[in-house]
């Protein structure tokens, strides 16, 4: 676990912020900046263990009503992900025509889509889909960017040049325009051709945020010491800057989740994302759209648009809540 | 000049950007797809036929070098042509007006509600309208814009019928409004929680507290030191912003059926037509890179210590 | 609020009321965790002319005390619970907002540390300089201007015409702390307080900065606070000090008796922690443990915890500051112990 180091710079990526005093004889903040002198200086604060930037934000996590909502939203959402088959006992495939745009009934509490599918069972499907793409895609990019930028930040010379020329090619083509290009190029697009490709398009803003994370952690004190004290690359990297450097990587990442689910719904919704038989909200959505059809039967925009909109309003809930317990600038 | 070499520095670095980024677009449509089959539908090309089509559009020739040729074409401003036959330029013509006057009523509106929804929030944090608003931008940040498009355009032009549920083909600027206000929600949601962000943590700055102490009234350090530095991160992300604002179009241009460069790629996306696709996407890549120098520019102007760096 | 009073006429034969006169001032700050007492009873007062040095570590509620007297406190989560701010004879607290932004900057300045980001970096220095004159005196921009280039030039920056349009970051860290003295004089104050004004400078820039402040104090007749940690810079500039701890003043006395004999334990473990050069070779003496969090101080004498020369009375009683000579106060119980030993 990291400890907060004497004169550490604040963990969110960027250069330290204003008020950064030069005393090095305070242990923390010193009083002239800040307005209050507040916990965190020196002395011992009743009933207390030694604090580091990681108990500090679970404990705040834990409090934070939001955190808790959308904490057990998601679970139930990775649940149902993993074992649709808990609540929903149907096939989402096994549809019956006859009953096409059918109000809910006993057993079909959503009612029938167009084609007479089941709006209930496809709806419980279509969070396996969400979440498989959100959470894979947001891995995938984590990982890409954090040891692309991070290697970047840390060796700097011509890897950061290079790097750094590669981010901004990228991020020249925004990823709907890139998705609707590429997409609709390859033939057959199941949930890793997806991921794949929200992969290589968004691996860049990752990469920024772990390169500025790295390079501020870089210049802090006890880096320089401990390069002094004879450690290798290896060593400052992961018991030195890592801890610190992850924090606002982890932000951005729980936020972007949220975000690649609704791109993903988006790309299905305009026809080159996911195809059937794969379920897919957004494809759903963009059914129920065509000719308003939902007009006398609101039930098939509704249940999906509602399940959608819920699961990435879960999602950047608690990306929200995550970056307020991390980030030091906002106690 | 400092901003002068600044600009030049920028605009030289840019050159390399949109090689690559070109390049990159080229290298996804050609190289991973096959337009020609793709131009026969489900049918299976005949093969002299293919051949023939092949040589013609220099699909024989290694990827990088159809990529030179596509590129030399470009600067006489040829783009090819689109599936009705038009000269992509033509086309591009007639939809980036509308597409424009979209952008347009979009950006007034998601900079001007959300910068002053920000400074509100973000000097009244922690009361009832922060905790509101920080909400309300939430959920219009989770409700995906085809979603509030299709909504919008059900209740407000079909239900109630205080809007024409389509846009005419001419796309005047008030049938725009609502479209506009649709596709400007997401990225005012991000620009309100960007400025209250900013606001927040720089009224707790050492200068401002350096200008209370000389005795500034309230107002003046609001405006005039609080406001100028706290704006600085929005400009930035106004730049990134276009990205979105494209995206969003493209949605909201199918969804009312406004004739705009997004409809117009979709058409081409779903006829596979390359040239069209290309051509527009090579074209709005142009935009964002434009797009993003004139916001560096401005940030440029706005913050002193960028100029010398 | 109240009108503010008039400064009442001095009868004969008796003193002008003091520049400043702080009164058994309380702050309180309520935070997440529970109410922090920054300022407990801290009284004390500045002449014109005078240099008042208030020392202590970080958490003693020096710079709280001054933002106080400023009126730039952040009232939530602080709040002043108790006691009288004098300036002029008038008491602050009882004024209006508006009145108080009257006389900040203009009767009376701060000069805070870091001058880099006590600065807008994104408006040129002479602009910062010139605002005090288009507030406080209804300048013209012009007239601003003239004004700023004129006060770079008094706190002895050179090419001040050309540089006026410079922005901090343009600057040394020297010269940007003379661009806070400057902003601090504008308008002729009668006090300013500097709140650890040197302490992220080098010691030479430090020695100068210093010394442009007491020629200024001097062609001015200014009261000065100067709130430092810092014993050495003391010894030069200041006539009297108040030492603080957890909030309170444990000590005043005029600056050589203070040196030669201190009355309390905690400045006498502060004199005897600086590095002398006839002491090489032996160990620092550093006084044990840490000052204690504002959110829970000690019983009794806030100091005891940490006292070489506790005894159970300590523990219970909170010493009141006796009275120890002309001018000289401290809250030991145990002060004649103190004075009496070698």
């Amino acid at each position: 676990m990291a400890e907060r180091a004497p004169g550490d710079a604040p963990v969110a990526g960027e250069p330290p912020a204003v008020g950064g005093g030069g005393g090095a004889t305070d242990l923390a903040s010193s009083e002239g900046e800040e307005l209050e002198p507040g916990p965190g200086t020196s002395g011992p604060v009743p009933g207390d263990r030694p604090r580091s930037l990681w108990s500090d934000a679970w404990h705040d996590l834990r409090r934070n009503p939001v955190f808790i909502v959308s904490g057990l939203l998601i679970l139930f959402l990775v649940v149902i992900s993993l074992w649709p088959s808990l609540i929903a006992t149907r096939n989402p495939l096994s549809c019956q025509l006859d009953k096409s745009l059918d109000p809910a009934a006993p057993g079909h509490w959503f009612g029938f889509d167009t084609q007479g599918c089941d709006v209930y069972t496809r709806v419980v499907y279509g969070a396996r889909t969400s979440v498989t793409v959100g959470v894979c895609s947001t891995l995938g990019v984590a990982l890409a960017g954090s040891v692309l930028g991070g290697l970047a930040g840390f060796f700097g010379g011509w890897w950061d040049a290079l790097l750094s020329r590669l981010t901004d090619i990228f991020f020249g083509i925004p990823i709907m325009l890139g998705g609707l290009v590429f997409l609709s190029m390859t033939g057959s697009r199941s949930v890793w051709t997806v991921v794949a490709f929200i992969v290589l398009l968004g691996w860049p803003q990752i990469a920024r945020i772990a390169r500025g994370a790295v390079i501020s952690a870089k210049q802090n004190d006890y880096v320089q010491a401990a390069r002094a004290l004879g450690a290798g690359n290896y060593r400052m990297l992961v018991r030195h800057i890592l801890p610190n450097a992850v924090a606002p990587v982890i932000v951005t990442a729980t936020i972007a989740l949220g975000t690649y689910i609704a791109l993903e719904a988006t790309l299905s919704y305009l026809g080159v994302g996911l195809q059937p038989p794969t379920v897919s909200w957004g494809a759903d959505i963009s059914d129920a759209s065509q000719g308003m059809q939902f007009r006398n039967a609101p039930h098939i925009l509704l249940y999906p648009a509602a399940a959608l909109s819920l699961t990435v309003l879960a999602f950047i809930m608690l990306g929200d809540a995550v970056r307020d317990a991390l980030d030091p600038k906002l106690r | 000049m400092p901003v002068g070499r600044y600009v030049i520095r920028r605009l030289l670095q840019m050159i390399p950007v949109f090689i690559g980024t070109t390049f990159l677009i080229f290298v996804m449509v050609y190289a991973v797809g096959d337009p020609v089959n793709a131009m026969f539908g489900d049918r299976a090309p005949d093969p002299a036929t293919a051949a023939q089509l092949r040589a013609e559009f220099n699909l024989d020739k290694p990827v990088w070098q159809q990529y030179l040729l596509y590129m030399g074409h470009i600067f006489t401003g040829d783009f090819g042509n689109a599936f009705n036959g038009q000269p992509v330029t033509e086309l591009m013509g007639t939809a980036f007006p509308i597409t424009l006057r979209l952008a347009v009523i979009a950006i007034v509106f998601e900079v001007i509600v959300g910068i002053v929804l920000g400074v509100v929030t973000g000097l009244r944090r922690g009361r009832p309208v922060d905790s509101s608003v920080l909400m309300l931008t939430l959920v219009v940040i989770s409700v995906p814009t085809f979603v509030t498009g299709t909504l919008a355009q059900y209740l407000l032009g079909v239900k109630w019928g205080w809007i024409q549920p389509a846009v005419s083909p001419e796309a005047p600027a008030d049938e725009l409004i609502l479209p506009g206000l649709v596709l400007a929600l997401l990225s005012l949601a991000y620009v309100t929680r960007l400025t209250r962000t900013s606001i927040a943590e720089n009224s707790r700055a050492d200068y401002v507290r350096t200008a209370l102490a000389k005795g500034l009234p309230r107002s003046r350090v609001t405006v005039r030191h609080l406001l100028r530095n706290s704006l600085i991160p929005v400009v930035t992300f106004l730049g990134t912003d276009v990205g979105n604002l494209m995206a969003g179009a493209l949605v909201t241009e199918r969804i009312f059926n406004i004739q705009g460069v997004g409809f117009q790629l979709w058409q081409g996306i779903v006829r596979q037509n390359s040239p069209t696709v290309v051509g527009f996407v090579t074209i709005l890549v142009i935009v964002f890179l434009l797009a993003n120098l004139f916001v560096d520019l401005l940030y440029a102007v706005l913050d002193p210590r960028i100029r010398y760096a | 609020m109240t009108q503010a009073q008039p400064t009442s006429p001095t009868p004969a034969g008796t003193l002008p009321p003091p520049l400043l006169d702080v009164r058994d001032l309380h702050v309180e700050f309520h935070t997440r965790d529970g109410v922090a007492r920054a300022v407990n009873g801290v009284s004390y007062g500045v002449e014109a002319g005078e240099t008042l040095a208030v020392l202590g570590e970080s958490g003693s509620g020096k710079s709280v005390t001054a933002q106080a007297v400023m009126g730039i406190l952040d009232m939530p989560p602080g709040r002043i619970t108790g006691g009288e701010i004098h300036f002029e004879g008038q008491n602050l607290l009882a004024l209006s907002p508006e009145e108080r932004r009257k006389i900040r900057g203009a009767r009376m300045a701060m000069i805070f540390q870091d001058a880099l980001s006590s600065l807008n970096p994104v408006l040129s220095v002479g602009y910062q300089l010139g605002e005090m004159f288009r507030v406080h005196r209804r300048a013209s921009r012009k007239e601003a201007h003239a004004k700023a280039v004129e006060l770079m030039d008094r706190v002895r920056i050179p090419a001040a015409q050309a540089r006026a349009n410079d922005y901090p970051h343009q600057f040394s860290g020297g010269m940007r702390q003379r661009i806070m003295v400057a902003m601090a004089l504008a308008l002729e104050p009668r006090l300013i307080i500097a709140d650890e004004p040197t302490t992220a400078l080098d010691v030479t820039v430090q020695a100068q900065v210093m010394e442009l402040l007491a020629d200024l104090q001097r062609e001015y007749r200014m009261g000065l606070i100067l709130i430092t940690h810092d014993l050495g810079v003391v010894a030069d500039v200041a006539d009297k000090i108040a030492v603080m701890y957890a909030g309170r003043i444990v000590e005043t006395a005029p600056v050589r008796e203070l040196y030669r004999a201190p009355a309390h334990p905690y400045t006498r473990g502060l004199l005897d922690s600086i590095p002398r050069l006839d002491q090489k070779g032996q160990q620092l003496d550093a006084i044990k443990g840490l000052p204690p969090s504002l959110l829970s101080i000690p019983p009794g004498c806030s100091f005891h915890p940490r006292c070489p020369m506790a005894r159970p009375v300590c523990r219970t009683d909170e010493p009141p500051l006796y009275d120890v000579g002309p001018g000289r106060a401290s809250a030991c119980h145990f002060w004649k112990e103190l004075l009496d030993a070698p």
